[in-house]
């Protein structure tokens, strides 16, 4: 059985800031691997070492900036990268979740996974949308808010429980093909060992452009735009209690004290 | 093409709040497209359902009676029909876990655009203007769609629709295809039970990923055991295995409602907000001026934790 896991790397944002236009300022921004993404590959790493799966691919649309990123992956045990970009990407503000559907179906026909695992949601952006959306397109089932996965896939089926509000779990049967969106504590992602840190550099990552995917340019247009971008407008009245931690402790210790529920 | 159609969600026998909230939703929208509110009734005890969501501003309810409980399937085939046939300018589905697992694959299906998690939605009939938040809630953002499009609304951002409405109720005849269904739902769990309410406590001590280490756990502890008040958690927390699931507050934990609630380390995610808005006074202690808990909290500490808390605990030893 082949995985192929979707990857992303989701920009961070220092705790000061600013906005230049849609985007946030890039002295204020940093990198990292989307938390989500790293449990989906560590659940593709296990059914690899579990003997169920055979290779572990990962793929990421994305810029050159981004391929330490995909190495972290790499070093945690998958078998090898794809990495999409192209000059018709650059400088687009906001992919929409079509434009990324259309992509990641490319690449999903040509490597012809029988489970596909994504995140939950990216970090960043968060619009908890690419992998169903993905489903959809290559015409295969799905499950989304996926946190426990059983370990046994042969007969072509996947027993997974889908973790809903309030504490409540679905369990669900999905028939493969599928893609399955990755929810955190599904698993426990490793640290990439040193070992693994001087493989992945010696590990395949290859770079796709859109044509040499099959994808026309003009399609990927996203169809959302980004217009504008602010800070929310605070609606709170919240008293900031200022000085060192001993004088801010004792006036939250007061409070405490007036409410009544500590002594 | 200016009538809006809203899907409802309900889960074991009972509508969900932002069903409600859904029809305020798409009554704002359209009011300003100038069309119609449709609403769908999907699997259940659709009639029951479609009874009681008869509220003010709701024009039309269609009901697909199929099966009990959600099927990702029914409902992506159901809607498409729908659209097919009502040809509404906004299909608007609640963000919840189950309208994530239709919303895109519907999008898809009929060759829309999405766009998830909206806080606010304005239209002129042709734009779309979606605001929705980035970045765990740093920054909003305005989005533009022109045309058709598939939205997703944040629940408790909408008041709920109240008042009894004069809708027609019918039942819409879906041809359900069973072979293009691929998933089975075989039951239900619930998670996060034992020994722990947290629910229950009057003072809550929550520790977010700012504790950084699991060795820095005894230092909440601690804290609770001086005030005598019961130990929660942000998510992470727990995902880590530093705490059990039932300490976990939020959309997928529990909600709390105590007397004092102190957000140590929590950013204050949407998702964890869900758990705690509601409690009576929400203390925050995070290095981050800008962190969206302040959005929420009475009173607020910008410092370093692993100052304050010692700080705090030595106060009431
Ligand atoms: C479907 C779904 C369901 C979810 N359900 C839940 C849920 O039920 N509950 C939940 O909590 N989350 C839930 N989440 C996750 C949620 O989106 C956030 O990822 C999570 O709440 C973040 O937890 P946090 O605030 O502890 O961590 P972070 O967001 O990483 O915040 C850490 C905070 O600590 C502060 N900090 C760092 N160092 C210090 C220091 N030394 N002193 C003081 N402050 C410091 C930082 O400024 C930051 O604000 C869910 C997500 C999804 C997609
Ligand atoms: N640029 C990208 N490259 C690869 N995978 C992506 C990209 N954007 C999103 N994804 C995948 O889709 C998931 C959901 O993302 P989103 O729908 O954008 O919240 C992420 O967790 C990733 O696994």
């Amino acid at each position: 059985m082949k995985i192929l896991v979707t990857v992303k790397e989701v920009a961070t944002v220092e705790d000061e800031f600013e906005i230049e236009g849609t985007e946030i300022a890039s002295q204020y921004l940093g990198a990292d691997l989307n938390e989500w993404d790293d449990y989906a590959v560590e659940e593709a790493v296990q059914l690899q070492e579990n003997g169920i799966a055979d290779e572990v691919v990962t793929v990421t649309i994305g810029p050159e900036d981004c391929e330490q990123t995909i190495r972290q992956a790499l070093a945690k045990g998958a078998d090898r990268a794809i990495r999409v970009w192209d000059d018709a990407l650059e400088g687009v503000d906001l992919l929409d979740v079509n434009a990324k559907t259309e992509i990641l179906s490319a690449v999903v026909e040509a490597e012809e996974p029988d489970l596909v695992l994504t995140g939950v949601q990216a970090g960043d952006d968060s619009f908890g949308a690419t992998g169903v959306s993905l489903a959809e397109e290559i015409g295969a089932q799905w499950g989304a808010v996926v946190n426990h996965l059983e370990h046994d896939l042969e007969d072509g089926v996947a027993s997974v429980r889908r973790e809903l509000e309030g504490g409540v779990e679905e369990l669900t049967e999905i028939d493969l093909p599928a893609v399955l969106t990755i929810q955190t504590g599904i698993n426990e992602p490793r640290y990439a060992s040193l070992r693994g840190i001087r493989q992945a550099q010696r590990k395949e990552l290859d770079v796709q452009a859109l044509a040499d995917i099959g994808v026309d340019e003009g399609t990927i247009e996203s169809e959302l735009e980004l217009t504008e971008m602010y800070e929310p407008e605070s609606e709170s009245d919240v008293t900031v209690w200022e000085g060192s931690a001993d004088e801010t402790a004792a006036e939250l210790g007061e409070l405490l004290r007036e409410k009544g529920v500590a002594q | 093409m200016t009538d809006v159609l809203a899907v409802t969600d309900h889960r074991r026998g009972d509508l969900r709040d932002v069903s409600y909230e859904i029809i305020t939703a798409g009554r704002e929208l359209a009011d300003e497209t100038g069309g119609n509110l449709h609403l769908a009734v999907i699997s259940g005890t659709v009639d029951e359902f479609a009874d009681d969501l008869n509220r003010e501003g709701v024009d039309a309810i269609h009901t697909v009676d199929h099966g009990e409980e959600f099927n990702h399937d029914v409902y992506t085939q159901a809607i498409s029909q729908l659209y097919d046939e009502l040809a509404p300018q906004y299909v608007v589905a609640p963000n919840s876990v189950n309208g994530l697992d239709y919303a895109p694959a519907v999008a898809n299906e009929l060759d829309l655009p999405i766009v998830t998690d909206t806080i606010g939605l304005e239209t002129d009939g042709e734009t779309l203007l979606a605001t929705r938040e980035m970045y765990g809630g740093k920054v909003e953002t305005t989005n533009e769609l022109e045309g058709a499009a598939v939205v997703t609304i944040r629940s408790a951002e909408w008041p709920k629709a109240e008042g009894t409405g004069d809708a027609s109720i019918e039942a819409f005849d879906a041809e359900i295809d069973e072979d293009a269904i691929g998933s089975t739902v075989t039951g239900f769990e619930e998670v996060g039970g034992g020994d722990v309410d947290i629910s229950e406590a009057d003072v809550l001590v929550s520790v977010g990923r700012g504790i950084e280490e699991e060795d820095n756990i005894p230092l909440i502890e601690d804290l609770a055991e001086a005030l005598d008040a019961t130990v929660s958690s942000s998510r992470p927390i727990v995902d880590n295995g530093w705490l059990p699931k039932n300490r976990q507050v939020g959309q997928s934990g529990k909600v709390v409602t105590p007397d004092v609630y102190i957000a140590i380390g929590i950013s204050g995610a949407v998702q964890h907000v869900a758990g705690m808005k509601g409690s009576d006074t929400i203390v925050a202690i995070n290095t981050d001026p800008n962190a969206p808990i302040m959005d929420i909290a009475d009173y607020a500490i910008h410092d370093d934790l692993f100052d304050v808390v010692p700080a705090l605990t030595e106060e009431f030893q």
